[in-house]
């Protein structure tokens, strides 16, 4: 700067400093602000991920494998002693199973080692023997090589959850079951095969019997009910609210419940849902009928708020397009502002769905909570729900229930992604440009 | 904006002639109120029959609150109050037993910004008549939307393309199928709201071609930014003063030999 070339024109210059310099010696300052900024933002959005991604992983490593079950190939005699002709589902085929595995061990005699040999075997193996007389009654007096599921704990033993390097006392299967469990493994007669019984069955107490199927089917009827209460009547009050209500005090007094509505805890509208719906008008418990309708209630201002948002967002000058050549009230509403927000409202209605789906605590309250091992048919049937089952799962103790309520998350989060999905779809299918 | 502080807000009256020979609207002392703000100042005017009265005056002088009180479009507004007689063809539109669909029926009117619904052109056309029941079938359809595009000269731009989006279309193409979405539903009067100003000066033309076109057929009202537009198209110029009519002529008088200090300031550019 102190160049006497150029102090010659400075001099020409004005005295104060040109703006473009305090400009230029502040830019470094500016930069370094917003990369900062954009630091920040990465970092929060790959640790967010990364979260994700371990919750994943912990799940899907500890889920996958109850998406496979042990089975044991057993050559069962129809013995006729055991099988009473009239009335063949009603023979004894606890008795039957005892037998096949007596006779696959003839060496066990005592009264204890016979009560270790049966608990090898599910008990919905006598279940499965009634079954296949029931569609064959001739099987009386042959013999038929079949797949029954082991018990749990031979399940888990199979699948690496229980070691055979703990000390005996501590291990649910002893020396004596080991030995026969390595003789059926010697034989080929262990098989690990796909868990079908998983997605084909309701609760039960025993974790190589429980499937899903009773629960998913309990939240789909919930959700449906659900949505075919609050999609109308929220975007009806959305409508009636934004477009046609007048601007006074009392719809004001609406508005702000609506809005603290929605920060309501859940659990506040199973309450509700108990002391109205049960207690008042007498409704069934522990059935979708009710779920359905607290979760209504539940999701109602969330599809509310979003519909009159996306009421909002349709521009002005539609509804004057509409006006302006006649058309009423409720053609402009019905013809031209309803069809440019439908999109949003749907999605709106998607993400309040897809937080019922998840909701648990107002089912507690309503007896959904209950141990249900029939699939419900209808919307008066006792039910669970999907996060319900989970929570109920993630409370027994038996080691078998730990991957199961692993599976159940996998499968509510595939239901969540499919609801999500149809969000996404839906949307761009009907957003239309103005 | 600048304004002459030598005059206060109170109503100033008007000068010129507000009656017209064969009056179409008439408006007799409205007053428009936002809540407790005045907008329009007792206004009388005549509209008269297929003629094309222009309204002028700087931004906020209340000229296109002016033209929405004549098909009632201020409902929409809330806070919005008109009093005073406006009366179509000696119905008081602002009687109580008045249906406004049947009003903007009669009184159509075009906005300032181009606004297709997004719909397909065809549809934009004959949603109106559709609502009305003036057609029935879809040859009567299809013949109101060709006549109307025609009568909004767009129907050579457009005529194989009608199943595309109103919104594909250029601006100017834009304003004039909103024309022809107006005259599809047959109205007497057409209200225009500063119909040229989002478009370039070639689309302009072609739209002030048409509303002198229209004039054979149709009352228009025509709000303006541009005093050389309502000096090409209109007969009658109303110009407007903060609410005030100051001054109502024909036009070639009212540009020539404005009889108001405030037309002439307005006029001859002074400020606006």
């Amino acid at each position: 700067m102190n160049n006497p070339d150029i102090k010659q024109s400075r001099e020409a210059e004005p005295q104060y400093p040109r703006a473009i310099d305090i400009v230029n010696r502040g830019l470094a300052k500016r930069y370094g602000k917003e990369q900062r900024f954009k630091i920040y933002g990465l970092t929060a959005v790959v640790l967010s991920l990364s979260f994700l991604a371990l919750l994943f992983f912990t799940i899907f490593s500890n889920g996958y494998s109850a998406f496979f079950q042990t089975f044991v190939k057993l050559e069962v005699f129809f013995d006729p002693a055991f099988i009473d002709t009239d009335d063949p589902a009603n023979s004894n085929f606890p008795g039957l199973v005892k037998k096949t595995l007596r006779d696959e061990f003839p060496e066990v005699k005592t009264r204890k080692e016979k009560k270790e040999l049966y608990s090898l075997i599910s008990s919905g193996a006598a279940f499965q023997l009634q079954k296949m007389i029931q569609q064959q009654p001739d099987l009386a007096g042959r013999t038929v090589t079949i797949r029954v599921p082991a018990d749990d704990d031979v399940d888990m033993l199979n699948k690496g959850n229980i070691t055979r390097d703990v000390p005996e006392s501590d291990r649910r299967i002893n020396d004596r079951q080991l030995a026969w469990i390595d003789k059926w493994a010697h034989e080929g007669k262990i098989t690990k095969r796909f868990n079908t019984a998983f997605f084909t069955s309701g609760d039960s107490r025993e974790p190589e019997l429980a499937g899903i199927l009773g629960a998913l089917v309990g939240s789909i009827l919930t959700l449906t009910l659900t949505l075919l209460l609050s999609f109308p009547v929220g975007v009806a009050s959305a409508v009636y609210l934004e477009e046609f209500a007048p601007r006074n005090r009392w719809v004001d007094i609406v508005e702000v419940n609506i809005n603290n509505l929605a920060a309501v805890p859940s659990i506040v509208f199973g309450l509700l849902g108990l002391a109205v719906f049960i207690n008042f008008f007498h409704m069934p418990r522990s059935a979708p009928l009710v779920g359905g309708l607290v979760l209504t209630l539940m999701t109602l201002p969330v599809i509310i708020i979003a519909s009159r948002v996306s009421l909002q967002s349709v521009p002005p000058s539609i509804r004057e397009a509409a006006l302006g050549i006649g058309a009423s009230k409720m053609q402009t509403v019905l013809h031209h502002v309803l069809p440019l927000a439908l999109p949003g409202m749907l999605t709106g209605t998607i993400i309040g769905i897809a937080r019922a789906l998840g909701e648990t605590a107002p089912l507690l309250m309503i007896g959904m909570v209950a141990f249900i091992v029939d699939i419900p048919s209808g919307f008066t049937d006792p039910a669970t729900a999907l996060p319900v089952q989970i929570f109920l799962w993630a409370d027994s103790p038996e080691r078998g229930f730990v991957e199961r309520t692993s599976a159940a998350i996998i499968v509510l989060l595939a239901l969540l992604v499919v609801i999500n999905s149809l969000a996404v779809i839906l949307r761009n299918r009907f957003e239309r440009r103005w | 904006m600048l304004t002459h502080k030598k005059y206060t807000r109170e109503h100033r009256g008007t000068v010129g002639r507000i009656e017209s020979d064969n009056p179409r609207m008439t408006c007799r002392s409205v007053d428009v109120f936002y809540g407790d703000k005045q907008a329009i100042i007792d206004v009388s005017i005549d509209i008269g029959r297929n003629e094309v009265i222009a309204m002028i005056g700087p931004s906020g002088c209340g000229k296109s609150t002016f033209l929405r009180c004549l098909n009632r479009m201020n409902d929409t507004i809330a806070t919005c109050r008109v009093t005073g007689d406006i009366r179509l063809d000696d119905l008081d539109i602002y009687d109580k037993n008045i249906d406004v669909v049947p009003l903007r029926a009669q009184v159509g009117m075009v906005f300032q910004k181009p606004n297709p619904f997004p719909k397909s052109i065809y549809d934009n056309i004959a949603y109106g008549p559709r609502i009305h029941g003036l057609v029935s079938n879809k040859p009567e359809e299809d013949e109101i939307v060709e006549t109307s595009l025609k009568k909004a000269g767009l129907w050579e731009e457009v005529k194989d393309r009608l199943n595309q989006p109103g919104t594909s279309l250029s601006g100017g193409q834009q304003q004039r199928l909103c024309i022809a979405r107006t005259i599809a539903v047959s109205p007497e009067v057409i209200l225009m709201d500063e119909p040229c100003s989002a478009l370039d000066p070639i689309a302009t033309a072609t739209i002030e071609g048409l509303i002198d076109e229209l004039r054979e057929h149709y009352t228009i009202a025509i709000v303006t930014h541009s005093m050389q537009q309502a000096a090409r198209v209109s007969q009658r110029t109303a110009y407007f003063h903060l609410g005030d009519l100051i001054e109502v002529g024909e036009t070639k008088k009212i540009f020539t030999n404005p009889q108001h200090e405030l037309t002439e300031d307005y006029i001859t550019g002074r400020f606006g």
